[in-house]
């Protein structure tokens, strides 16, 4: 029974996605849709590394589920920075290259959520099952906002 | 009947003419005329429509001496029967105000200083012809109105999405209607007001969501009062933290919290379902996402959302009662909704209620989603607001090469990689400098848009070139680098659509004042002398008139929902208004929309595939054709989100913004009408009896009202809004104050930056902000 390790790695993964969330509205603060949608966003990753530390307990083990909030002791500066920079249209390509991580950070906790379900499938929890359908739609829907976003953000930072 | 000023000042919605369910309203014809006109007197009565709020009220002009001299409501109109709003009564008098625009001004040596036509527009045709040279058509956008004329905004979309080829064009419709019109293409995959006014005639409960009408829409709210003085009156629910007319009317009032209405809906609609007040049959034949609601709004028992909303769950439990029980259930829809957070989630709720009741498309069973401005749904229709024109999808190849044949283009000549950029990221791009050119028509961004401070400093940008068309000195045209004089209502023939989808015909009155000219020539003056060609070389636009414009518009809209190819100007004048569409088989138009459960959502047909209602991202097309092959209803569900922002100790308390009855917008035609103007002279905070007793204020008391962005000062009202919650009206700038460059009483001073995903509607609605005394009543 390997679950635990897909539990571990799952946790750590929202945890990474979480933080990034947060960097990336820090840092484009001046862009404001991105600041409050990513950090609405990030609540996401964090609650489901809550539930995630919640039902790692039946696996024997123990998850922090002490999320961070904020993104951590640099957030004010990288915001300051932001404001700063916002009349230049350099930050519109670090926006883009930021986007794409975060595609692919969520692309990776979407990946591992599927590999949960099949596992969970297999050992028969169905608690862990219920655990993944409730937050899997979620992490596509994290991905697919960074993708529509790259989408509608491109055609201006990399045509002007 | 000729009613006199004072009476329409003080009792705004003149007197009953009751009525009951099923029967006519009765015709009431106001009229008004300057004291020193008599009847006779009149030389012509010329045909128009309203243009200081968004209910269309049909109205004849009196022209006396080549000026004007009064209006009279029009009897036979399907949308007023007579009726006139207090507005438009006096606001004809600003026409002739003695400080209109009257020749096109361009900036030297850092004042503006008046010219002609033709400097002003070679200046700028140079800028636009560097811009393009240099960068391209993304260094252009165009921001205009929800004011001007249908035949107006299709020749702006021409030019900007066609003939520049840029994707940044949107109106001030961004703040007041793009939550209707996105609400509308998520359960219908389309724009288009499912309802008809006529459905107050016909129901037994009318459920108001955010919607103020007694002083958004005086004439709509008359025929409420109407049916509410007649035999079986409908029952009303309202939802406003404000006590206000309708609420006081209302036999419910829910006074949710600022930033909570989508929590709300999800509680009404538990209780809807819970206890199955449902139309299962109607479910199963018409819509898909049932089970999807169902799951969510679970999570919101009444005990819950009066935790989230402060609302009493019995007043829940009892409003979503009789919303489950109506017979004939009329939701209404405005700015409560439009402009607080979540705005799309909430909105689409409403729209959920109606179609699970299967109440749509029924005489006194349909949706309002209603618009904040008199020709916004010609802005949504014709492709000036952030959508292609007639309701064609930017995400579908085959409407934009049906687009790009119309106009006869290439069709990578019409932007389509994405959705056509909305204002607040224009500003962006203003703010970065990607944007360097902005054309401004009818509309007063520097006093209505969210976080003034912010907004100045973006437009007063030397890299910026900025274009200001419209008919008085605003803040706005202090900005600009070339103002351009415009005509208005009165003084240029054209036609507009309202909240309903009746369109009116508004014939020109009376001269425009100096050399102003209206809008559409204008833009056909600046699309010449930039020579722009279709791909046969023929001029672009091809129409040269107000007439010609209609008619080319009536082709772009042959065989969309938007269908304009019955109607004609001859048809429209002399009748009443008419509804679209309008066909060879529907030649008298269409009350009500997806009358028989069928709805324009097919993935082939559909404006939009929709878009998740909290990340805001577009659904692919892929998405849409699994989720909705048979082109059904879309029920959406939504979860509650926290605000963005919220009352802190620095900051504890709410503020809201809105509009009062006697002024619209930025005051511009009716700061300048003295009836109006008198009626309601200056800004004021509106606070309840406990907040005011715990900042020590009475009524009269100046205080400062400020919030992490600015500071204003204005008087106390103290009224009946919910405690912890402060109202503010946004009329208020700085053309005539005493000091303009003071800054110190527009509301959107105070007002932060953000929008709903989904509609990127501005919050307007939701900031916080704390209050200090200033001094005693002046």
């Amino acid at each position: 029974m390997k679950l635990d390790l897909a539990l571990r790695e799952l946790h750590r993964s929202e945890k990474s996605l979480a933080a990034d969330l947060l960097k990336v509205a820090d840092r484009h603060k001046v862009d404001h849709e991105i600041y409050h949608v990513a950090r609405d966003l990030a609540r996401w990753s964090q609650q489901h590394g809550y539930e995630l530390a919640e039902v790692g307990k039946r696996y024997g083990l123990t998850l922090a589920d002490d999320v961070e909030s904020d993104s951590g002791l640099l957030a004010g500066v990288r915001e300051k920075v932001s404001e700063l920079a916002g009349r230049r249209p350099e930050p519109g390509l670090l926006l883009l290259a930021d986007l794409r991580h975060l595609h692919r950070v969520a692309a990776g906790v979407s990946l591992d959520w599927e590999l949960l379900a099949q596992g969970a499938q297999a050992a028969k929890d169905s608690e862990l099952l219920a655990l993944t359908r409730r937050c899997h739609p979620q992490s596509l829907r994290q991905m697919r906002w960074a993708n529509a976003m790259l989408k509608v953000l491109s055609p201006q930072v990399l045509a002007s | 009947m000729l009613v006199g000023f004072r009476d329409r000042i003080a009792e705004p919605w003149g007197a009953r003419t009751p009525y009951g369910p099923g029967d006519n309203w009765p015709t009431r014809v106001d009229a008004h005329l300057a004291d020193s006109v008599s009847a006779g007197q009149v030389e012509r009565w010329v045909q128009s429509a309203s243009i200081l709020h968004s209910n269309g009220d049909a109205m004849d002009i009196a022209v006396s001496g080549g000026r004007i001299v009064g209006v009279r409501g029009r009897a036979v109109d399907r949308v007023n029967h007579g009726r006139l709003d207090p507005k438009d009564l006096f606001g004809w008098q600003a026409n002739a105000a003695a400080d209109r625009l009257t020749a096109p001004l361009v900036r030297d040596g850092g004042r503006l200083v008046e010219t002609d036509w033709d400097t002003a527009m070679d200046l700028v045709v140079r800028r636009s012809k560097e811009l393009l040279a240099e960068q391209g058509p993304s260094a252009l956008g165009f921001y205009t109105t929800g004011q001007l004329f249908l035949e107006e905004y299709y020749t702006l979309g021409v030019i900007a999405h066609g003939a520049i080829g840029t994707n940044h064009v949107d109106g001030n419709t961004r703040l007041c209607t793009a939550t209707a019109a996105e609400a509308l293409k998520e359960s219908f995959a389309c724009d288009g007001q499912p309802g008809s006014y006529r459905d107050i005639d016909h129901a037994d409960v009318i459920a108001l969501y955010g919607h103020n009408v007694a002083e958004t829409q005086t004439v709509l709210w008359m025929r409420m009062l109407d049916r509410l003085a007649g035999p079986n009156p409908p029952t009303l629910i309202c939802v406003d933290p404000r006590v206000t007319p309708v609420a006081r009317a209302a036999t419910v009032h829910l006074a949710p919290l600022p930033g909570t209405n989508g929590a709300l809906m999800n509680g009404l609609l538990h209780e809807i379902i819970r206890n199955d007040w449902v139309d299962h049959d109607y479910i199963a034949a018409h819509t898909v996402g049932f089970d999807e609601l169902r799951q969510q709004v679970e999570d919101y028992p009444p005990e819950r959302v009066e935790e989230i909303c402060r609302v009493p769950a019995q007043q829940i439990r009892e409003a979503a009662r009789i919303l489950g029980t109506a017979q004939r259930l009329l939701s209404t829809v405005l700015q409560g909704f439009y402009q607080s957070h979540q705005a799309t989630a909430a909105a689409v709720q409403v729209n959920n209620i109606n179609i699970i009741r299967g109440m749509l498309g029924k005489p006194g069973a349909g949706v309002l989603q209603m618009n904040g401005q008199p020709t916004a749904e010609n802005t949504r229709e014709c492709g000036a607001d952030g959508d292609l024109p007639g309701f064609r999808n930017w995400a579908n190849d085959s409407h934009v090469a049906e687009l790009a044949r119309i106009w006869n283009l290439e069709q990578i000549q019409i932007p389509h990689y994405a959705p056509p950029t909305h204002l607040m990221q224009m500003m962006r791009y203003v703010e970065q400098g990607t944007i360097r050119f902005l054309w401004v028509s009818g509309t007063n961004p520097a006093v209505s848009l969210p976080e003034l401070s912010r907004i100045r400093s973006i437009l007063s940008q030397q890299r910026l070139f900025l274009v200001v068309q419209d008919i008085f000195p605003t803040e706005t045209t202090e900005l600009a680098d070339v103002v351009l004089p415009a005509a208005t209502w009165a003084e240029k023939t054209g036609t507009f659509t309202n909240a309903d989808r009746t369109v009116h015909l508004s014939d020109k009155a009376v001269e425009p004042p100096g050399v102003a000219r209206p809008d559409l020539d204008i833009f056909l003056d600046y699309a010449r002398r930039m020579d722009f060609r279709d791909k046969d070389g023929q001029p672009l636009p091809p129409w040269h008139d107000a007439e010609s414009a209609f008619e080319a518009w009536k082709q772009c809209s042959a065989g969309r929902p938007c269908d304009y190819t019955g109607l004609s100007y001859a048809k429209l004048r002399g009748g009443s208004g008419i509804q679209w569409p309008c066909t060879a088989e529907h030649p008298e138009g269409t009350e009500r929309l997806y009358a028989d459960g069928q709805f324009w959502a097919t993935p082939e047909y559909c404006e939009s595939y929709g878009r998740d209602l909290v990340t805001g991202a577009p659904l692919e097309p892929t998405e849409y054709r699994a989720m909705n092959p048979g082109g059904q209803a879309v029920i959406k569900a939504a979860e509650y989100l926290p605000a963005h922002e919220a009352p802190s100790d620095e900051f504890p308390l709410y503020l809201i913004t809105g509009r009062t009855l006697y002024q619209f917008h930025t005051r511009t035609k009716t700061g300048r009408t003295p009836e109006l103007q008198a009626a309601a002279p200056q800004v004021w905070v509106e606070m309840s009896v406990k907040d005011a007793a715990a900042h020590g204020v009475s009524e009269g008391d100046v205080v400062e009202v400020s919030s992490p962005r600015g500071a204003i000062r204005a008087e106390v009202r103290i009224s009946g809004i919910r405690e912890g919650v402060l109202f503010v009206p946004f009329h208020y700038g700085y053309w005539d104050a005493a000091d303009p460059d003071q800054h110190d009483r527009a509301a959107n001073e105070l007002t932060i930056t953000d929008w709903d995903p989904a509609s990127k509607q501005p919050i307007f609605k939701l900031a916080a902000v704390r209050v200090r005394r200033m001094g005693g009543v002046s």
